[in-house]
C-alpha cells in the first residue's frame, strides 16, 4: 500500500508543573487516514492533539507537518484545524459567520465565502440553519457546526477532541456513522480523540492506545483488538481474563502448551518451558460445555449467570480457585448451564495472547 | 389536607417596600406642594420651572455629567486593560496585585479623598476638572476591573484557541471574539461607575475647584440654607432618571435574552 506521511511526531516530551504528561510519543500519520487515540482521561492523548495544533509546545521533540517543521510555528499558521470537545462556536456570530470565519481569515471573496459556507450546511445536513445562533441549536446541531467551521478551511489534518463526548448514545452511533462518511468523503486526515473504545472501533483506520503518557500499542482495529500487547490493552479494549500461566513446552500443533488452572493450557506465542507469563483471553472466546471436545483441556464449573440483554455473562470456577469470565450467546455456551453444573473449557489457542513476560504484581 | 393560609409573607414584602420608598415619596410629593411649609397646599408644578431656570444648578448638572463619563470612560479603558492584562496569567504575587486592584472600593471615601487632596497639593495640580477626573477615574477602576475580570474568567478559554486555530492573529483573537464577549461586563462595570461617579459627594468635595461645583456638591451647599421645595424636584428629576435607566436596561437585557432564544 501506497502511502505518504502528513503528520509525525518525533519524541515529544511535556511536563505541566513538573507532572510528566508525554513520556516520548512517535507517531506516524498517513494522508487520508483515520487515526484514533485511546486512552483513559489524563493518558495524555489530549495533550498529543494539543501539540499538533499548536496549542501547547512540547518541551522536547519534533512536530513534523506535511515536511516540515512546525514545532515552533503559531496554531494560526498550522494547516490544520480542531473540532472541541466543547464545540467552542463563537456565541456572539451565528451559523453561517461561525464557519466563514476562517475563510474570512483567509480573505476570500465575500460569494465564494458565501457558496462554500453553503455547501458546508449542505454536507453537515444543516441546510438553512445559517441565520441561527449557537445558542438556539441542539448538542448535536451545534457538533455539526463545529466540523463545518474546521473543514470549510480545507485542513490537512482535522483533529477531534472527544466530539462525541457530550451527546447521548443514539446520537454518537449516528454522529459516528456521519464523521466516517465525511471523512471518506472529503480525504481529510483525521486525528481522533476519545475514550470509547466502541468508537474507536467503529470508526478508525488505526489505533493508538494510550497511558501514561506513552503510545502503547498503535495497529488496526483487529490488532488491538485480536493481538493485545499489553494488559492494559487488553483491559481497556473488550473484556478479558488476565491469566498467570507457567510455560511447559509445545504440543504436536506448535501451540505453546502451559499450565493453568490445575491443567493444561494451550495459546499462541513464544515461550521457554518454566518460564512465567500473563496471558489475555477475550471472554467471548473461551468455549465451555457438559461434554468434552477438541481442545478443551480444563474442568470446572460454572458459579453464576448473569443476563444482561444481547449478551450472556457466566463467571466458571477453575479448581484451583481462580475464575474466567465467559460472555456469548448460542456459539459454544449451550443454553444457560445452571450453578454448579460441571463443565469442561477450551479455547482455540489463536485467542490466548501472551501479553507479559512474569506475573503481574500480586498487589494490583 | 389544606395547608393554613398565611399572609406573612406578604407582609414582610409590603413592609420591606414601605420602608425603603416612605421618604422617598415624601420628597416626591412635596415636589408638587404649592408651599415652602410642611402642610399641602395643593399641586403645582412651579418648582420644576424655578429648577429649570437655576443657572446654577444647571451648570452643576453639566459639571457632573460631564464628569461621570469622561471618568468613567477613562476608567473602562484602564480597568479593562487591567484585567485583559491580568487574565490567562501566572506570576508571583498575581493574588496580591488582583487584591489591591480591587481595594479602594473598601477604603473609606473620607481616606480617598484626603489622599488625593494632598497628592494634588503636592503635586501642585490646580484643583478643578482636571484633578476631579484623576479622582473619579481612580475611584471607578475597580468596578469595571472587577467586572470584566469575572466575565474573563467565565469565558471559555477554548473558544480564544479555536479562533487562533482557525487562523486569527493574537490581535484578531481580542477584537474578534474576546472584545464583543466581555463587551456587556464592561458596559456595566461603567455604568455602576457613571453611576457612583455622578452622585459622589465625599471625595469631590475635596479635590473640586472653585468653578466646578458638581451637582451632589450644589446640592449640599444648597441644603445649609434649608430644604427647598426645589431641591425635592431636583431630586425627583434624578430618581426618575435612575428609574427609566434600570427600567430600559431591564427591557434590554429581557430582550437580549429572548433573542438568544429558547
Amino acid at each position: 500500500m501506497e502511502q505518504e506521511v502528513i503528520l509525525s511526531l518525533e519524541n515529544i516530551h511535556k511536563s505541566f508543573d513538573g507532572q510528566k504528561a508525554l513520556c516520548g510519543i512517535d507517531l506516524t500519520i498517513y494522508k487520508g487516514e483515520f487515526l484514533t487515540l485511546l486512552g483513559p482521561s489524563g493518558c495524555g492523548k489530549t495533550t498529543t492533539l494539543r501539540i499538533i495544533a499548536g496549542l501547547e509546545s512540547p518541551d522536547e521533540g519534533r512536530v513534523i507537518l506535511g515536511g516540515t517543521d512546525v514545532t515552533d510555528w503559531e496554531p494560526n499558521k498550522r494547516g490544520v484545524n480542531t473540532v472541541f470537545q466543547s464545540y467552542a462556536l463563537f456565541p456572539h456570530m451565528n451559523v453561517e459567520n461561525n464557519i466563514a470565519y476562517g475563510l474570512k481569515l483567509r480573505k476570500v471573496p465575500k460569494e465564494e465565502i458565501k457558496k462554500q459556507v453553503e455547501e458546508m450546511l449542505e454536507l453537515v445536513q444543516l441546510p438553512g440553519f445559517g441565520e441561527r445562533m449557537p445558542s438556539q441549536l441542539s448538542g448535536g446541531q451545534r457538533q455539526r457546526v463545529a466540523i463545518a467551521r474546521a473543514i470549510v478551511n480545507k485542513p490537512s489534518v482535522l483533529l477531534l477532541d472527544e466530539p462525541l463526548g457530550a451527546l447521548d448514545l443514539q446520537l454518537r452511533r449516528q454522529m459516528q456513522v456521519e464523521l466516517k462518511r465525511l471523512q471518506q468523503k472529503l480525504g481529510i486526515t483525521f486525528v481522533y480523540i476519545t475514550h470509547d473504545q466502541e468508537e474507536a472501533l467503529n470508526m478508525s483506520d488505526r489505533i493508538g492506545i494510550m497511558n501514561q503518557g506513552k503510545i502503547l500499542q498503535l495497529g488496526t482495529p483487529e490488532e488491538i483488538y485480536e493481538h493485545p500487547k499489553s494488559r492494559f490493552a487488553a483491559q481497556f479494549i473488550g473484556q478479558s481474563n488476565i491469566l498467570k500461566a507457567t510455560v511447559t513446552g509445545r504440543d504436536a500443533a506448535g501451540n505453546l502448551t502451559l499450565s493453568f488452572g490445575g491443567g493444561t493450557i494451550l495459546a499462541s506465542g513464544q515461550g521457554e518451558p518454566g518460564e512465567k507469563v500473563t496471558l489475555s483471553l477475550r471472554t467471548e472466546r473461551v468455549r465451555y460445555g457438559r461434554e468434552p471436545r477438541q481442545g478443551f483441556t480444563l474442568s470446572g464449573q460454572v458459579k453464576n449467570n448473569h443476563y444482561s440483554g444481547g449478551m450472556m455473562r457466566t463467571v466458571l470456577t477453575l479448581p484451583t480457585g481462580e475464575e474466567l469470565l465467559v460472555s456469548g450467546m448460542g456459539d459454544g455456551i449451550e443454553g444457560r448451564l445452571p450453578a454448579g453444573t460441571q463443565v469442561h473449557i477450551g479455547w482455540d489457542p489463536a485467542c490466548a495472547v501472551i501479553v507479559e513476560r512474569g506475573w503481574p504484581d500480586e498487589a494490583e | 389536607m389544606r395547608k393554613k393560609r398565611t399572609f406573612l409573607p406578604e407582609t414582610y414584602v409590603v413592609l420591606m417596600l414601605l420602608l425603603m420608598y416612605l421618604p422617598i415619596f415624601v420628597v416626591v410629593a412635596y415636589s408638587f406642594n404649592d408651599t415652602k411649609l410642611f402642610h399641602w397646599a395643593g399641586f403645582t408644578f412651579s418648582w420644576y420651572q424655578k429648577l429649570f431656570h437655576n443657572q446654577t444648578i444647571i451648570n452643576a448638572f453639566f459639571n457632573s455629567l460631564k464628569l461621570a463619563v469622561l471618568s468613567s470612560g477613562l476608567a473602562a479603558i484602564l480597568g479593562t486593560m487591567g484585567a485583559v492584562g491580568m487574565a490567562g496569567r501566572t506570576f508571583f504575587g498575581k493574588g496580591a496585585l488582583e487584591g489591591l486592584s480591587t481595594v479602594p472600593i473598601m477604603i473609606p471615601e473620607i481616606i480617598l479623598g484626603m489622599a488625593y487632596l494632598s497628592f494634588f497639593s503636592l503635586l501642585q495640580v490646580p484643583f478643578g476638572m482636571l484633578t476631579l477626573v484623576a479622582a473619579h477615574t481612580t475611584f471607578c477602576v475597580p468596578y469595571i476591573f472587577i467586572n470584566v475580570k469575572a466575565s474573563l474568567q467565565s469565558l471559555d478559554p477554548a473558544l480564544g484557541e479555536a479562533a487562533l486555530d482557525l487562523g486569527a492573529s493574537r490581535r484578531r483573537v481580542f477584537f474578534d471574539i474576546t472584545a464583543p464577549l466581555i463587551f456587556p461586563s464592561i458596559l456595566s462595570g461603567s455604568l455602576l461607575a457613571f453611576a457612583m461617579s455622578m452622585d459622589d459627594v465625599v471625595i469631590s468635595f475635596f479635590v473640586t475647584g472653585p468653578e466646578t461645583a458638581t451637582l451632589p456638591l450644589q446640592v449640599y451647599s444648597m441644603l445649609k440654607m434649608g430644604v427647598t421645595p426645589e431641591i425635592n424636584a431636583l431630586c425627583t428629576v434624578m430618581l426618575g432618571t435612575v428609574f427609566l435607566l434600570v427600567a430600559g436596561a431591564r427591557l434590554f437585557q429581557s430582550a437580549r435574552k429572548a433573542k438568544k432564544g429558547r
